[in-house]
């Protein structure tokens, strides 16, 4: 460590060039963090005339609803179930596709086009698909004698939304595992193979071990996707019900926050929302990174 | 906000490269119509700016109801208000509470020496947005009231007189169990805005409070009421009606799905706002529309009561220079003259504001030329309005309209019964109303 450090003669250049990126982490995060922070002991009417400082009793009054901690659960079945099915999909695909010798920039680019739409108009799309009234998807299976509804029905509702929220991410999986894949020495499969290991056993034991950190990179960034990112696609498809059945956390601050102008309990909940991503990351870089070989 | 003040100024722009000669002031007026009805608005503000000129009216589409609340109320903080917003009757208790917040009309319009006769509006409307003491705090713009579509087309194939639509919900759900049966059509009815429509307005046709402290109108310690019998009867048979196929969910707050059932003839029945019939006839392209009041329950009551308004009002915002208020207590005056509302009302199907915009409905032969367009007037104003329906008033409505949504959701999933789900919705209503209370004391 000692040998990597640089002394500047001049006291004032490290910071002056630090500055800048200084300021916007202050201004952008920092700043705005803090006065989540602060809003979250308080309670206040919306137009902000009478503000109470009332200590924990946001806190309080959220881990005491039922709402929240179903929020809390919604959250956790939605961003495990987009990441696996998002990763699975897209891993299959890249590996599909890599095997592929001509014509595997045009598949390339067929499977990255989804990425390019914004969320809401992901979520429009796919509201239209499978609107129970008007939608193509509800016809095709009520053919197929399964009545789906997911107006009312909550565990439908949920499935629709993973499988619109996965969707989107499976371009963005693909890419980095495609590129992950074509790193992967050709000599070292073809050793393998020549020493009598199987398509199967080869994938194992050696193109996937050599993807590890892409995996573990896509695994966070999944993560942080299907918790932060899926707003406006829930916004557009179910809007968190029926009865708060997707009701996932970010939506449920915005809900709270901006329909509800319940502005204490929303600051409480984007504080608590904060802290549960540092402590995954946390969690991801202590445990899971050590088993990633670079 | 940034977009909105840039669209603002690029407006506010093109208004002063157009009229050279004079230094006019601007009022701008945020709104929640889009689509014919932001047009109908549009053409208003045209119509009072080509009316005089010393002021300039600038509207400016905000989104959904919530949304334009929304975005006042974070104006507002930012002092950026705009002079005039538009805000649904179910923010009239959050309005009502912010009091530093609001320029209330009554005064408005005395400070600014424009005649002002509060008596020449319909009663349900004014009582609505009126304080404790009388004062009517808000201009009343766009009032509706739930009414009831139906499929005349429909009812023929069924074998049911296309002339005779259902009064009470006993008939309305034997003709529903007959179109089914008939193969008419695969679904009798739907309905937007359950919570409005099937719990407040219910209620109020019944005679059933909502709430305590006449349902919010005397004050902040109210709570509501609305699981009492009639409510729980009713929400029972919607969920009997909807695993039988005879009532079909729309979906939660305006219940979106619902008007394309009714539009696509899959449902033969639709109650929604009144406010919805411009939309309603302009999509029935292959049917005729039949209009008729909401159905009630005969073994409940006998002479139902008056239905509550829905709609919207405009508020004027606190923190403008005396200049502006001038023009906004003109503008109002303009607004409500009989031409503008019956106009209005006309082409949009809210309700006629004033008692002279009626009248002169009535002079042109409107209702006679167009069967129907009397319904919603006629059921708001029928009979003598009592406590339980003069209307609901409670802060954080928006919110507990969620809760009714909700627990609604839960009922037709099968998790709860129709008690079960009305109680807890009562609960998680009240500590909604307790959160209200605290921020605002």
């Amino acid at each position: 460590m000692q040998t990597k450090r640089t002394i500047f003669p001049n006291k004032l250049l490290p910071y002056a060039l630090l500055a800048p990126q200084l300021a916007v982490t202050l201004i952008f995060f920092i700043w705005p963090a803090a006065q989540a922070v602060k809003s979250s002991f308080e309670r206040e009417d919306p137009f902000g005339f009478r503000t109470t400082f009332i200590w924990f009793e946001n806190y309080a009054r959220l881990f005491a609803e039922a709402g929240y901690v179903n929020s809390l659960s919604k959250t956790a079945v939605f961003a495990v179930s987009v990441t696996l099915l998002s990763m699975t999909l897209s891993l299959i695909l890249a590996v599909a596709v890599n095997r592929v010798l001509r014509s595997n920039r045009a598949y390339t680019t067929l499977l990255v086009w989804p990425y390019a739409v914004a969320p809401v108009v992901v979520g429009i799309l796919w509201w239209f698909m499978f609107n129970p009234t008007i939608g193509i998807a509800p016809y095709v299976l009520r053919s197929m004698g399964i009545a789906w509804n997911h107006r009312v029905d909550g565990n439908q509702a949920m499935i629709f939304v993973v499988i619109a929220a996965s969707w989107k991410q499976i371009s963005y999986n693909f890419l980095f595992f495609v590129a992950g894949l074509q790193s992967v020495p050709q000599s070292l499969t073809e050793a393998a193979a020549i020493d009598g290991a199987g398509p199967f056993k080869r994938f194992w034991t050696i193109v996937f071990p050599l993807l590890s950190p892409t995996t573990f990179f896509l695994l966070i960034v999944n993560i942080n996707y299907a918790m932060f990112d899926t707003f406006g696609l829930i916004d557009a498809t179910t809007s968190g019900g029926p009865n708060q059945a997707t009701n996932i956390l970010v939506y449920k601050v915005y809900a709270d926050g901006f329909l509800g102008l319940n502005i204490g309990s929303s600051a409480a909940q984007s504080v608590v929302l904060m802290l549960i991503v540092i402590v995954l990351t946390a969690v991801q870089f202590r445990f899971i990174e050590r088993r990633v070989q670079y | 906000m940034s977009k909105n003040a840039l669209r603002l100024s690029v407006g506010l722009a093109a208004i002063i490269a157009t009229t050279p000669a004079f230094a006019q002031t601007e009022i701008a007026w945020w709104h929640a119509m889009d689509a014919e009805l932001g047009q109908r608005l549009e053409a208003i503000a045209t119509g009072f700016n080509e009316s005089q000129d010393e002021f300039v009216v600038v509207p400016s589409y905000k989104g959904t109801y919530p949304e334009t609340l929304t975005a006042a109320i974070a104006a507002f903080r930012a002092n950026e208000q705009p002079a005039i917003v538009q805000v649904f009757e179910v923010g009239t208790g959050t309005m009502m509470a912010a009091k530093g917040a609001v320029n209330p009309v009554y005064s408005l319009m005395t400070d600014n020496g424009e005649a002002w006769d509060p008596s020449g509006f319909l009663a349900p409307v004014t009582g609505y947005y009126s304080d404790t003491d009388g004062n009517i705090l808000s201009m009343p713009f766009n009032s509706s009231t739930p009414i009831m579509y139906y499929n005349k087309d429909v009812f023929e194939k069924a074998g049911l007189d296309p002339e005779t639509p259902p009064k009470t919900w006993a008939e309305l759900e034997t003709m529903s169990r007959q179109i089914m049966e008939s193969g008419a059509a695969p679904c009798g009815f739907t309905t937007g805005w359950v919570s409005w429509v099937q719990l407040e307005n219910l209620s109020a046709i019944h005679d059933q409070p909502y709430g305590t402290l006449e349902n919010g109108f005397g004050g902040l310690g109210t709570e509501f009421t609305f699981n009492g019998e009639v409510q729980v009867k009713h929400w029972e048979n919607l969920k009997k009606w909807a695993d039988e196929g005879l009532f079909q969910y729309g979906g939660p707050v305006g219940g979106a799905d619902a008007p394309p059932k009714f539009y696509a003839q899959e449902c033969a029945i639709y109650m929604n706002s009144s406010a919805s019939r411009a939309g309603v006839i302009n999509n029935a392209k292959d049917f005729e529309v039949g209009f008729a009041p909401l159905p009630y329950y005969d073994d409940v009551i006998a002479e139902p009561k008056n239905s509550i308004i829905g709609g919207a009002t405009l508020w004027a915002l606190n923190g403008k220079d005396p200049e502006v208020y001038k023009g906004v207590a003109q503008f109002f005056t303009y607004l409500s003259s009989p031409e503008v509302q019956a106009g209005w009302h006309q082409a949009t199907g809210y309700l006629p504001i004033t008692n002279a915009a009626y009248d002169l409905g009535v002079e042109q032969g409107y209702y006679e030329a167009n069967p129907g367009s009397d319904i919603a007037i006629n059921q708001i104003t029928r009979g003598t309005p009592t406590a339980n329906s003069k209307g609901v008033r409670f802060g954080n409505l928006t919110q507990a309209r969620t809760v009714v949504d909700e627990e609604f959701e839960a009922l037709l999933a099968g998790s709860k019964t129709a008690q079960e789900a009305l109680d807890s919705a009562v609960e998680r209503g009240n500590q909604i109303l307790r959160d209200f209370e605290a921020a605002n004391q």
